[in-house]
């Protein structure tokens, strides 16, 4: 999942990323084919280069690291709200089929939850200003429904009309990189479209992974087999996050 | 300008029940000494405003300092769940907590309408949402110059902002460096401020341009080294990984957490207290 998702990321590109496997995928993709990748951390680090995965979206490692730090307001509104970031690489609880994200609640109603999640962070307003946006999610039916509970950030089709005139800039959630395959946006339907599967898995076994029933497209691709030097620089940068923080911490 | 005086006294003198209390720091500066001295306090019916409410107000909220929370991520960075702040929300324990849930850039933005003198501000939030269905303060807005539909949310005025920083002179300017985070906005947003620092000294030799407080915006400068602790002071001390993994454990049942905070926390005198008394327990469950 993590080197498909490093893959997806152009060298050059400016990335606002998440915490856990986002954070994972878009500094694999900086040590490997994409040095020149900026990546725009929502503490306010911008350009940030850190030798270990951070533990916190605002970690010492990262202000360190980075070309420059700025607040909280700023990240947002000048960097995000501008218009300066490419692509949103986000993690989520729950996504529909449409690439909405569930990051709030769970079971229940939203005034009475049965499971409470963190809330939505920077997620809403990443997934609207960011070019496009990409989401890593282990895929289970569980994680992939049919219908949320609860839609904290909007996916792909909400691009689409609607939305009370408020205007959107990006593309939304293009792009699905899950342990088992790629899914991406279908323009036609909105629809998220099995596009890839990962080495070893069957388009068979990653639609019983899914909540709902997913298309796959007619030239199913199957993603290449991750080269030695790419799962070099993987196992270096866990073990080097695993040293620094102690255990298997960071190491998603 | 701003008193120099102890945490206790600057909390019981600047801070009441029923008050709209900020503790600010974005992953970094958490002011933990404080947020320690209002559960020490027995402080009750706070509204607690905060983007990122972690380990902090977890305890707070744990101890019965809350009604209200105003929030836009609440969870343990890099670790998972908060177990106090979730029992509050799903079986309002150990009392109901009434939420106002934002998203980071709102927060950003609401803070920065009431630095600014301003009462709402205005953004491009929420499309495709459903926070604004649950949150009435979340409005929408037509831009008078283009009629785009815009979003727009109340200012913040906290009645107490409380930050923790690097270093304040002897006058109670306060320099902070690293990730800032929402700092700056919170303490010009609020009625009252509370800077607790890691040292005092005779000259800040802030670079220009840097994030200083200036001694009149601030009420009150308490100095409690390792008052972020167990999150990081940028120049200081690093984060304290460990315990953060550990809060999981202790947090997770009504009855370890009590005891721990009961231990640690009510029955020590100050943050230096509290820091002895936590630190020679973790030492002793390491060696386990």
């Amino acid at each position: 999942m993590t080197i498909a998702a490093a893959r997806r990321l152009r060298n050059g590109s400016v990335c606002f990323v998440g915490i856990g496997p986002p954070s994972a995928a878009a500094n694999l993709a900086r040590l490997t084919h994409a040095p020149d990748v900026v990546l725009i951390y929502e503490s306010g680090t911008i350009g940030a280069k850190p030798h270990v995965l951070p533990l916190s979206i605002g970690d010492g490692e990262l202000a360190d690291t980075a070309d420059t730090v700025v607040s909280v307001p700023e990240i947002f509104r000048y960097w995000l709200q501008g218009g300066r970031v490419d692509v949103g690489f986000l993690g989520a609880a729950q996504i529909d089929k449409f690439g909405n994200i569930n990051t709030t609640v769970i079971g229940g109603s939203y005034e009475a939850p049965q499971v409470r999640l963190p809330g939505a962070g920077g997620a809403p307003e990443i997934v609207t200003a960011a070019k496009e946006v990409a989401i890593l999610l282990k895929q289970t039916k569980r994680t992939f429904v049919e219908r949320l509970d609860f839609v904290t950030s909007s996916g792909y089709f909400e691009r689409r009309g609607g939305n009370g005139g408020a205007k959107v800039r990006g593309r939304g959630a293009t792009t699905v990189i899950s342990d088992l395959g790629v899914l991406v946006s279908d323009p036609a339907t909105n629809e998220l479209v099995l596009a890839a599967v990962h080495p070893g898995v069957s388009a068979e076994q990653v639609r019983n992974a899914t909540g709902w029933e997913l298309r796959a497209a007619e030239n199913l691709e199957i993603t290449p087999k991750p080269s030695a030097s790419e799962l070099a620089a993987l196992r270096d940068l866990h073990a080097r996050t695993a040293a620094a923080h102690g255990g298997a911490a960071g190491a998603e | 300008m701003a008193t120099l005086v102890s945490l206790r006294e600057a909390a019981a003198e600047l801070l009441h029940d029923g008050d709209s209390v900020a503790l600010e720091g974005f992953t970094h500066l958490i002011p933990f000494a404080a947020g320690h001295e209002l559960i020490r306090q027995r402080r009750r019916g706070l509204t607690l405003i905060r983007m990122t409410p972690d380990l902090i107000y977890d305890q707070m909220i744990g101890m019965g300092c809350a009604s209200r929370l105003i929030f836009s991520w609440g969870g343990n960075p890099g670790v998972g769940s908060l177990h106090r702040f979730r029992d509050a929300i799903q079986t309002g324990w150990p009392a109901p907590l009434a939420i106002e849930e934002h998203s980071h850039a709102d927060m950003a933005a609401r803070y920065q309408a009431g630095a600014s003198g301003l009462p709402f501000a205005v953004m491009r939030g929420y499309v495709g949402s459903d926070l604004p269905k649950h949150n009435k303060k979340i409005k929408s807005i037509e831009c008078p110059f283009t009629g785009e539909i815009l979003t727009a949310t109340p200012a913040l005025r906290p009645d107490v902002t409380i930050l923790h920083a690097q270093k304040a002179d002897r006058k109670g300017n306060v320099l902070i460096y690293g990730i800032i985070g929402i700092q700056k906005e919170a303490a010009l947003a609020a009625k009252k401020v509370i800077v607790t620092v890691e040292e005092i000294v005779d000259e800040l030799n802030a670079p220009l341009n840097a994030c200083v407080l200036p001694s009149w915006v601030v009420s009150c400068v308490c100095v409690v080294p390792g008052g972020a602790r167990p999150s990081y002071a940028h120049g200081y001390y690093k984060r304290d990984n460990a315990f953060c993994m550990a809060w999981d454990g202790i947090s997770r049942e009504r009855e370890t957490f009590r005891a721990w905070m009961e231990r640690h926390v009510m029955r020590t005198a100050d943050f230096a207290e509290y820091r002895r008394s936590s630190e020679a327990e973790a030492k002793v469950s390491s060696h386990r």
